[in-house]
């Protein structure tokens, strides 16, 4: 009897500090798109910001959010990929492999900003990049990197044995057998876990501060040439990127909407960040189907 | 047609270059990895290092000196103010996020396995997916009021990061629980259940027992992100270099320093080399936190 008690009064604390955890993240989601949405306008996606009067907009810092992400997945796809598919399909187990687990283990622990300032360091000052999109790009490629591995890895090691069996069977070198048989059949994981990370690259603020630095100079949208140091296209510029804007505004806002900004910002970070998430499962199902030709 | 007349390529050759080409590219790769990895060590060690061993200052003043004061006269250099924030704001956030995510992973796992997982699941990945300046923009605009309406002062400080914290760690802490907990033998639930054990008697007794070093797993992989987190925290404890005595007082952690003070320091200046002592401290105790899952990984495979 008693012990039905105690099981009935622990069973419905658990429920409740459960529900109590959706309640807070629809109350998060709830907050920022209430506080946001009203404040998103195209004006404001596409305009540039205001530092001391009202009024302004995110439209450099939205670009370079994109372009940053798009450099990153240039220098972190054929990295990772080629890291998972060693460890998946070379690495014999043993002490360089189990070397190699902690470094990928030990690499994916350090905390961004310690990332942040190794790029200050070696890419902004030591190699003359300066505050640009390319160190920018590179310090979020370290960032990246672990995790694409591990995915990467995962997905391989998923592939049935007997696909690589007939590879072999049919007298196929190792990597003929992975480049046209096994990546084909991982590449929606691959997509799916690169998507996934180039969520987790658009939010990341901590790593960029010092390496694609805290300011965008004037950029002229109809300039595209890349070298040209007005065009948006331009490598070589600093960039500040959406997730950094916000941590700016919050912290040394002066402008008299600089609250609306931070919370119109937010919202479009987040309904990107969410999008991306989503977009990873649909475009995962879209490709396994193709590639498998199964309903 | 023109196939049949070329001459063909002996197929060993082919191979031969082939498996090469793949071989070097994939180490390639991984060569890279380690690199990336001992150079951040070395370059963050050496310039860490550099303040002890150029500057003379000695470890036990910037470990242990209560005053951090680099541009007054003379200038003091004691970080343990921020090195107590970060561990107390690390601490309380996992003591915080721990009972929740663990209650959710029991959720998830042992009370509704089929619809608590629908519901809990998505939920836990939405969390985990909003990034953390977002998370910084929250507090400043609702735990930091809420804190100051209800207990006075400036709301700013040591519970307002923990709390943003906190909610930040729970994702992770969620997640691996709730792996976890799935991973456990079904015998070992199922025997308890036939011994005529409720529900909480068999979590209790058998589920977490025999699931903790992978649960607690959870928890310092948790405060290793609580640890290492800059921006969120930054914003909303206030940034005050003293050693805090009481929660609602404003405080500062290791990364919040580095943040505000790294874009204003000259390179090679004293007080720079300073702020890269912390960050071979936060370096440092990613290894501690790196081993200790080891540890508890190693507890949890005998």
């Amino acid at each position: 009897m008693k012990a039905k008690t105690v099981d009935k009064i622990a069973t419905s604390v658990i429920v409740v500090l459960a529900l109590f955890i959706v309640i807070i993240l629809l109350g998060l989601l709830g907050f920022i798109m209430y506080r946001g949405i009203g404040h998103i306008s195209w004006n404001f996606l596409t305009s540039a910001p205001q530092l001391l009067k009202g009024g302004g907009g995110i439209g450099p810092q939205l670009f370079n959010s994109v372009f940053l992400l798009i450099l990153t997945l240039i220098v972190t796809i054929p990295l990772g990929w080629g890291g998972g598919i060693y460890m998946a399909e070379y690495a014999k187990p043993g002490k360089i492999t189990s070397f190699i687990r902690l470094v990928v283990e030990v690499l994916s622990s350090f905390p961004s900003i310690v990332i942040g300032l190794f790029g200050l360091l070696l890419l902004v000052n030591q190699f003359g990049l300066g505050f640009s999109l390319i160190s920018g790009a590179l310090a979020l490629a370290i960032f990246n990197l672990p995790l694409m591995v591990r995915t990467t890895e995962q997905a391989f090691r998923a592939v049935p044995k007997e696909q690589k069996e007939a590879g072999l069977a049919l007298g196929l070198s190792k990597w003929k057998i992975i480049t046209s048989i096994l990546l084909p059949v991982a590449l929606p994981s691959l997509i799916t876990g690169t998507i996934l990370a180039s969520g987790r690259i658009f939010g990341e603020a901590a790593a960029l501060m010092f390496t694609a630095g805290m300011s965008s100079p004037p950029l002229d949208f109809t300039d595209w040439n890349p070298t040209s140091p007005r065009s948006p296209l331009n490598p070589f510029r600093p960039a500040e990127t959406l997730a950094v804007h916000i941590w700016k505004v919050n912290s040394e806002g002066i402008g008299p909407d600089s609250k609306e900004v931070a919370a119109g910002a937010s919202a479009v970070l987040v309904i990107l960040v969410l999008a991306f998430n989503l977009s990873a499962r649909w475009i995962g199902r879209v490709v396994f189907r193709r590639m498998t030709a199964s309903k | 047609m023109n196939n049949k007349l070329k001459p063909r390529r002996p197929l060993k050759e082919k191979h031969y270059w082939e498996e090469w080409t793949g071989r070097i590219y994939t180490s390639i790769c991984v060569v890279f990895l380690i690199v990336v990895m001992f150079s951040i060590v070395y370059f963050v060690a050496s310039k860490g290092l550099s303040t002890f061993f150029q500057n003379g200052i000695s470890i036990s003043e910037f470990l242990g000196g209560k005053t951090w004061n680099p541009t007054g006269e003379p200038a003091f250099y004691g970080a343990l103010p921020f090195i107590t924030g970060s561990f107390i704001t690390t601490l309380l956030a996992a003591l915080i996020a721990s009972p929740l995510g663990l209650c959710a992973a029991l959720f998830m796992t042992e009370i509704v396995p089929g619809k608590g997982k629908k519901i809990l699941q998505p939920a836990i990945e939405l969390l985990s997916g909003i990034p953390s300046v977002v998370y910084g923009f929250i507090g400043l605009s609702v735990i930091v009021p809420l804190l100051r309406s209800i207990f006075g002062g400036t709301g700013v400080g040591i519970a307002a990061g923990c709390l943003v914290l906190a909610v930040m760690i729970l994702p992770t802490v969620t997640s691996i629980m709730a792996d976890a907990l799935s991973a456990l033998p079904k015998g070992l639930r199922e025997s308890s259940y036939a011994l005529g054990a409720t529900r909480w008697q068999t979590i209790y007794r058998v589920i977490i027992p025999t699931t903790l070093p992978a649960l607690l797993t959870g928890v310092v992989l948790g405060m290793a992100r609580a640890f290492g987190e800059a921006l969120a925290v930054q914003m909303v404890i206030g940034n005050a270099p003293h050693v805090p005595t009481s929660l609602l007082e404003s405080a500062s952690t290791l990364t919040s320093v580095i943040t505000l003070s790294m874009g204003n320091t000259t390179m090679g200046s004293v007080h720079n080399n300073a702020l890269w002592s912390m960050a071979l401290v936060l370096l440092v105790m990613t290894f501690v936190f790196v081993i200790l899952v080891r540890l508890l990984e190693r507890r949890n495979r005998v």
